[in-house]
């Protein structure tokens, strides 16, 4: 056999909030916190996807858990002098001791060799300003120089991050610049979005991929729902701008669990290869 | 026109009044010079010193000329070309293929309409993901028989309805974005009056990236800002100084190439004399970017955008 099952992967403990209980958004059932960690934050009533992070990510995707790091010393500065930008940075820093709102780097899955970057909604929504921006830049440029897969997991509620301004805007140009030239070399780019992925990041780099996958229910659209509800004073519908939303209007590939995901990408990334596609590093 | 006037050209509008009024009474000679010297003097004094908030009101100004007002009088010849080839024809963008002064040229641009109906037609210039599927078929077009491309931004943003998600806002405009990238023709930018955003971005990427002297170019509306900063929209003056979104701004942080100035007073005060200084604009553009070999074009086009963003390293 060309991989093994691995037993499911979980989130470190000291990822897990403060407290014992949570209660579901969606269903109500009062689940424990570490029953509903070994389950990969998923509910086992109701299948609902709880919100997780970047780390935890890294610990369900890759082997072992364990990636090398891009681009770890980057930190947004306030090239505006915008309000409070200052102190929002600082205070998201604190909170989730994350420099900025995207990790990156090199990662195996299931033995193959992938550059990845992931964003995290708690850092500032996950929005994209010149940090963000610039390290998925970075990021598909490794993958195209080293030949890697490049695999981008997002969770940017945020879109464009408003208090780096016009800043914030370009990095949708820049980082969907290197995915035409990576596109260019025959290197797969492979999304997966997760809620919520909306505005400035879902119509940059987080809609440009080979095979776009989503967890279920995510939001994901490029205006806010309120928005569009202001706009044409009318109620959504049931569901609308929800990932089977997006899956029946033709603009994923697949709606896939959490928990399959891992194996998901393991078996696209055997089927590239199969079909010639071979990484420098493999 | 003289129904149009902003707040802040209330003495520029009083002075004016004045002029009219004495024009062609005899024996008033003098003071009409006197009063042509002083309107002269107070309209310089007050569009030197406009603040950003003044700057996006010209930006939306009703009588802003649009794009279609300048390929009246920038081409000689034009053809609108519709359609993006699935779906509909989107209003809220024209294109086209045109000449001037010999040259072949591509155009896309947004269009806001003039009148209460046309607006409503053209949904305000506001476009559905098929307006930026139409301006990509187009590009293409340029891009097959090698015709350089013009692209003129004066929209809101993207429309954010129901029907522009299903048909996928986010990809029209991130499929843009990534396919201008390498689009092997010269691609010049015009910023004409409000960069709303992604929805402006769309047919911004390009090898030049020109803004009108008192256009606006801004990740989010001041209002929209304003909204979520401080949860009242009347503070959008403020947002406009905070998020820095007029061309000198942009000019200052290195995001657009230069500045076209316009006549004393705005755009819409003389667009033929606009038009003009367009027109030279882009034949002098095509001229330098065509001397440029088509790889080296677009590595320097990646290499534009590459550049742009602020942050620290260790
Ligand atoms: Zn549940």
């Amino acid at each position: 056999m060309f991989f093994k099952k691995k037993k499911p992967l979980t989130g470190k403990k000291k990822d897990i909030p403060e407290g014992l209980w949570l209660k579901c958004k969606k269903c109500g059932e009062i689940l424990y916190k570490k029953e509903l960690d070994n389950n990969l934050w998923v509910c086992p009533k109701c299948g609902a996807h709880f919100r997780i992070s970047s780390k935890i990510y890294i610990n369900l995707l890759f082997d072992n858990g364990e990636i090398e790091e891009l681009d770890v010393d980057m930190e947004s500065i306030d090239p505006l002098g915008f309000p409070k930008y200052k102190d929002k940075l600082k205070n998201s820093k604190a909170k989730t001791s994350l420099k900025d709102g995207v990790i990156s780097g090199k990662a195996f899955i299931g033995g193959f060799p992938v550059a990845f970057a992931i964003t995290d909604f708690s850092f500032m929504g996950g929005s994209m300003g010149s940090v963000v921006g610039e390290k998925i830049a970075r990021l598909i440029r490794f993958g195209r120089e080293q030949r890697l897969p490049v695999i981008i997991l997002t969770s940017s509620g945020g879109g464009a991050r408003m208090q780096e301004g016009i800043f914030s805007l370009m990095q949708m140009a820049k980082t969907s610049a290197e995915l035409a030239l990576l596109s260019k070399e025959g290197i797969p780019y492979i999304n997966i979005l997760t809620h919520p992925t909306m505005a400035g990041v879902m119509a940059s780099f987080a809609s440009l991929g080979d095979i776009i996958i989503a967890e279920p229910e995510a939001l994901l659209g490029f205006t806010g729902p309120r928005v569009i509800e202001q706009t044409i004073r009318q109620k959504l519908p049931p569901g609308f701008q929800r990932s089977e939303f997006l899956l029946e209007h033709g603009m994923i590939d697949m709606v896939v669990s959490r928990k399959e995901i891992r194996e998901v990408l393991i078996s696209l990334l055997r089927m590239f290869n199969y079909a010639g596609f071979k990484s420098r590093a493999s | 026109m003289s129904n149009l006037w902003l707040d802040f050209e209330k003495p520029i509008n009083e002075l004016e009044n004045k002029i009219n009024e004495l024009i062609g009474i005899i024996g008033k000679e003098e003071e009409l010079k006197k009063l042509r010297k002083e309107v002269d003097s107070v309209k310089k004094k007050v569009f030197s010193n406009l603040s950003r908030w003044q700057i996006v009101q010209l930006a939306r100004h009703p009588k802003r000329p649009y794009t279609l007002d300048y390929v009246k009088r920038i081409f000689d010849d034009f053809m609108e070309l519709h359609g993006d080839r699935t779906f509909r024809d989107d209003p809220a963008i024209v294109a086209g293929i045109g000449a001037i002064e010999g040259k072949t040229v591509i155009l896309v641009g947004h269009e806001k309409g003039r009148d209460t109906k046309e607006k409503i037609k053209r949904n305000f210039g506001m476009p559905y993901p098929e307006g930026y599927r139409k301006a990509l078929r187009i590009f293409k077009l340029a891009e097959k028989f090698n015709i350089p491309i013009i692209t003129m931004i004066d929209t809101p943003g993207a429309y954010p309805g129901i029907e522009a998600e299903e048909r996928g806002q986010s990809e029209a405009i991130a499929r843009n974005l990534k396919e201008m990238a390498t689009i092997k023709v010269p691609i010049i930018v015009f910023v004409t009056g409000e960069g709303g955003s992604g929805g402006a971005l769309a047919i911004g990427v390009g090898d030049r990236i020109y803004m009108l002297e008192y256009s606006t170019y801004s990740v989010i509306s001041p209002e929209g800002c304003a909204s979520i900063l401080w949860r009242d929209s009347k503070m959008a003056p403020k947002a406009a100084e905070s998020l820095k979104i007029t061309a000198k701004d942009l000019l200052s942080f290195g995001i657009i190439d230069d500045i076209v100035p316009e006549p004393l007073g705005g755009a819409h005060r003389d667009v033929s004399k606009m038009a003009e200084t367009i027109k030279s604009k882009i034949l002098k553009t095509i001229d330098e970017l065509q001397s440029i070999p088509v790889s080296e074009l677009i590595n320097q086009r990646i290499d534009k955008f590459r550049k742009i963003g602020k942050y620290k390293e260790k």
